[in-house]
């Protein structure tokens, strides 16, 4: 009971692995755009989450400021991503992913 | 001295007239223009008169004798620093040079004193007339710059200057003649006097440039010094050329054949106009003009012969229209271009004198005609028509007898001024050169017959038989106010006695007008008896033996005259409504073609103008009009079209080669050839996003199981 009751580090590397499935299947299959933004910010906080537990696990800052560094950039990766879909929007009236195809040749 | 140095002030009195008047006139009160106008006139008159007394004591001096005064202001055109120079004829360089000069000699004073004279009084007569017009400043300040521009002709001591006041008289007749310009008919015959001069004007430059290049020197002294010097041959195609030429230009301003169509339109303009440019002063430029190039003419005895016969014929044609005319003006209009024909007739059979002499007197009784016919006119509401005249002698009397000398003066009737004058032009034709010129005399003397009955013609239409006016008009008739009968009385009195200076030696008179120009004329004369080309020698001898023959002439004209008076008279005296002209019934078709001034203005808009077409085809000066529309629409437009198509066709081409060839086979060719090769890779091309998102975790996912279970 004890031990059950202790959460070890594999319990966190489980939830990273969990969160960052599930973000990886949102990318996958949402259309919305808004969506798949959101999703990347699952798969960010997996990761963040992975290095917080090894920082931890190892006693070390790095992985802590690390994580902060991350944050920072999902920060202003939504905000270009956020623009770039506020653009998109008014040129095709539509956030539908499967419509960004423009480029294809 | 003051006069004589101060010279330059008698043309530029007028000339400040006219600026005032131009610049400010519109401001002024009438009253205030006719005392600036007629004021700087009088004072030119008075400078004049002042200048020409000074010259006579000046020339008498024994150091100056019988030498012109000439003074020079300073070089207006071309520089005395030899930059300017150019060639004449036989290699020498010559300065091209023009002076602001002035040259007094007694051909000038003569124009002088009676273009200042007769113009101060026409001044005076067109306060009383112009009273009621509009536009009054203006009609004063173009006459005042007439008058510059007439002294600066008169007074020039070369060809250049004179002909900048040449064109300064041309350029006013036209603003009078077009002064009513609401009138089209006014502004028409402006534009006709003012192109048809330019012809002149043409042929006086190029006479100008003949004699620059030939003498060297463009300054009426040099010319004539050089003249008489001997240096050129009697007849000298060049100098023949030179004075056919210049006489085309007096032909186009002192309206002779076959350019005096303009005068006659002229008369469009107010009357005193006519009197004042048309008739005394600027029309007699043209003679001007010869006699002063006297020295030049006498060396082109072709060019000589050319003036005596074109002037015979001008006379005798324009008499012949006057004699049907019905229109006041144009009687007097056609007389004067005929009294102009007179003056070339003299001056080409060599009698300078005697054609200055008829300039002088015809100043005087023509200037008065026309004031006359304007003071009828002004009496009948504005009506022109001798038809509708009539009656007249008693209710303006003023006018009716001071014409009535004028008419006995033009038609040669003793002791009036015509009389003398043109007895002096037909005994010279028929005597100089040994009777060579008689053939002319006989034209000049039938010409004098049609004056004589023109003008009585004239009289008796207009002042005497059954009044044929309206009632309405009749009931207006009235004397003019005396600023215009005043003009009258004292050109009257000219016309009596100015003859009275030439009298000649035949009748025991002394001639003074032909002593008072020997000066200017005589060395021709002995040119000519050294030549021996004429028959007549020095005076004397010769001359009394004629006294018969002449006293015989002057008796023939005398009953010339009476012949066309009486005629006039038997047919006009009792003019009612319905009188007959007796041309017209004698011979209808030359009643027709009189009446119709011979065609000329029809054959001119035919031949030169255009304005009417031969059938379907339109000729214009000569067809050069409708010849060169033809080359300009065919030839030079069709050049232009080619060069436009030939470069539409290349434009074409190009364009076909840029889209096909450089764009379709070399551009677009490139990339269609390369398409197949492309549609492998095209396939892995979805433009999904979320299926590279899935190939790209597959693939990770794939990676991982390799090295996990490698």
């Amino acid at each position: 009971m004890e031990s059950m009751l202790h959460i070890t580090t594999l319990h966190y590397l489980v939830l990273g692995a969990a969160l960052f499935l599930l973000g990886v299947i949102g990318v996958l299959t949402r259309r919305n755009v808004v969506i798949v933004l959101m999703s990347i910010e699952l798969i960010l906080n997996a990761v963040n989450l992975n290095l917080v537990a090894f920082s931890h696990m190892w006693g070390g800052l790095h992985g802590q400021i690390f994580a902060i560094f991350v944050i920072t950039d999902a920060a202003a990766e939504a905000a270009v991503g956020l623009g770039i879909l506020i653009a998109f929007f008014r040129n095709k009236e539509t956030i539908n992913i499967d419509e960004v195809h423009l480029l294809k040749w | 001295m003051f006069f004589l140095t101060h010279i330059w002030l008698i043309p530029l009195l007028p000339a400040v007239g006219a600026a005032v008047m131009l610049l400010f006139g519109r401001k002024l009160q009438k009253n205030s223009v006719s005392a600036v106008c007629v004021g700087t006139i009088v004072l030119a008159f008075l400078m004049a008169c002042g200048a020409v007394r000074e010259y006579s004591a000046w020339s008498s001096t024994a150091e100056h004798y019988r030498q012109p005064y000439q003074t020079i202001l300073y070089t207006w055109l071309g520089t005395d620093t030899g930059h300017m120079n150019y060639t004449t004829h036989d290699g020498s360089p010559a300065p091209f040079q023009a002076d602001a000069g002035f040259l007094l000699d007694p051909l000038s004073s003569i124009w002088l004193l009676f273009v200042t004279g007769v113009g101060m009084l026409i001044h005076i007569y067109s306060t009383g007339y112009m009273a009621h017009e509009g536009g009054y400043y203006r009609f004063f300040g173009y006459l005042n710059l007439f008058m510059f521009s007439m002294l600066t002709l008169i007074l020039a001591n070369n060809y250049v200057l004179m002909f900048v006041g040449w064109e300064g008289v041309g350029l006013c007749s036209y603003l009078l003649i077009g002064f009513y310009f609401h009138r089209k008919s006014a502004t028409d015959a402006g534009n006709k006097a003012f192109i048809v001069n330019r012809i002149g004007d043409a042929g006086f430059l190029l006479g100008m440039f003949f004699i620059a290049w030939y003498f060297g020197s463009l300054r009426f002294t040099e010319v004539t010094h050089i003249a008489r010097s001997g240096r050129f041959a009697i007849g000298d195609p060049i100098i023949t050329a030179a004075t056919l030429l210049l006489f085309v230009g007096a032909c186009g301003k002192s309206a002779q054949l076959p350019l005096y169509v303009w005068l006659p339109d002229a008369m469009e303009g107010p009357t005193p106009v006519s009197a004042l440019i048309h008739a005394a002063t600027m029309v007699t430029a043209g003679v001007y003009m010869v006699a002063r190039s006297n020295a030049i003419f006498v060396l082109a005895p072709a060019s000589m012969k050319t003036v005596a016969i074109v002037g015979a014929l001008t006379a005798i044609f324009a008499a012949s229209i006057g004699l049907v005319q019905n229109d006041i003006k144009r009687v007097l209009a056609y007389s004067t271009v005929s009294q102009l024909g007179y003056m070339f007739l003299a001056l080409g059979v060599g009698a300078f004198a005697a054609g200055v002499f008829h300039v002088f007197t015809h100043a005087f009784f023509k200037a008065l005609l026309f004031l006359g016919a304007g003071s009828v006119i002004h009496s009948m509401s504005g009506e022109q028509d001798m038809r509708n005249m009539g009656d007249l002698g008693h209710r303006i009397p003023t006018t009716h007898r001071t014409m009535f000398i004028a008419t006995l003066a033009i038609a040669g009737i003793f002791p009036f001024a015509g009389f003398f004058s043109k007895d002096a032009i037909l005994w010279e034709t028929w005597s100089r050169e040994g009777g060579a010129y008689r053939f002319l005399w006989y034209v000049g003397y039938a010409t004098a017959l049609m004056t004589a009955f023109y003008m009585f013609r004239l009289m008796y239409l207009t002042f005497h038989g059954h009044p044929r006016m309206s009632h309405e008009a009749e009931h207006h008739i009235h004397e003019s106010p005396i600023s215009m009968t005043a003009p009258l009385v004292v050109l009257a009195l000219f016309a009596i006695v100015a003859g009275w200076l030439g009298w000649p030696h035949s009748l025991g008179g002394s001639d003074r007008f032909t002593t008072f120009l020997e000066p200017v004329f005589a060395p021709e004369a002995r040119v000519l008896q050294e030549e021996g080309r004429t028959g007549q020698l020095v005076a004397g001898v010769e001359e009394e033996h004629n006294t018969g023959t002449e006293w015989m002439l002057m008796g023939l004209s005398l009953a010339a005259a009476g012949a066309g008076w009486g005629m006039a008279w038997k047919n006009y005296r009792h003019a009612d409504k319905d009188y007959k002209e007796p041309i017209a019934v004698a011979a209808p078709p030359v009643y027709n073609t009189l009446l119709h001034k011979y065609y000329v203005d029809e054959a001119y808009d035919y031949v030169f103008t255009g304005r009417r077409k031969l059938g379907d085809v339109r000729l214009g000066v000569l067809g050069f009009g409708e010849g060169s529309a033809w080359f300009d629409t065919h030839i030079i437009d069709g050049a232009v079209n080619t060069a436009g198509w030939i470069t539409r066709l290349s434009a074409a081409i190009s364009s076909w080669w840029d889209k096909w060839i450089i764009d379709g086979l070399f551009v677009n060719g490139v990339a269609y050839s390369t398409l197949p090769f492309s549609w492998f890779a095209r396939l892995f091309e979805w433009g999904l996003v979320q299926w590279y998102a899935l190939v790209m975790t597959a693939g990770l996912v794939g990676f991982v199981f390799y090295y996990v279970y490698h």
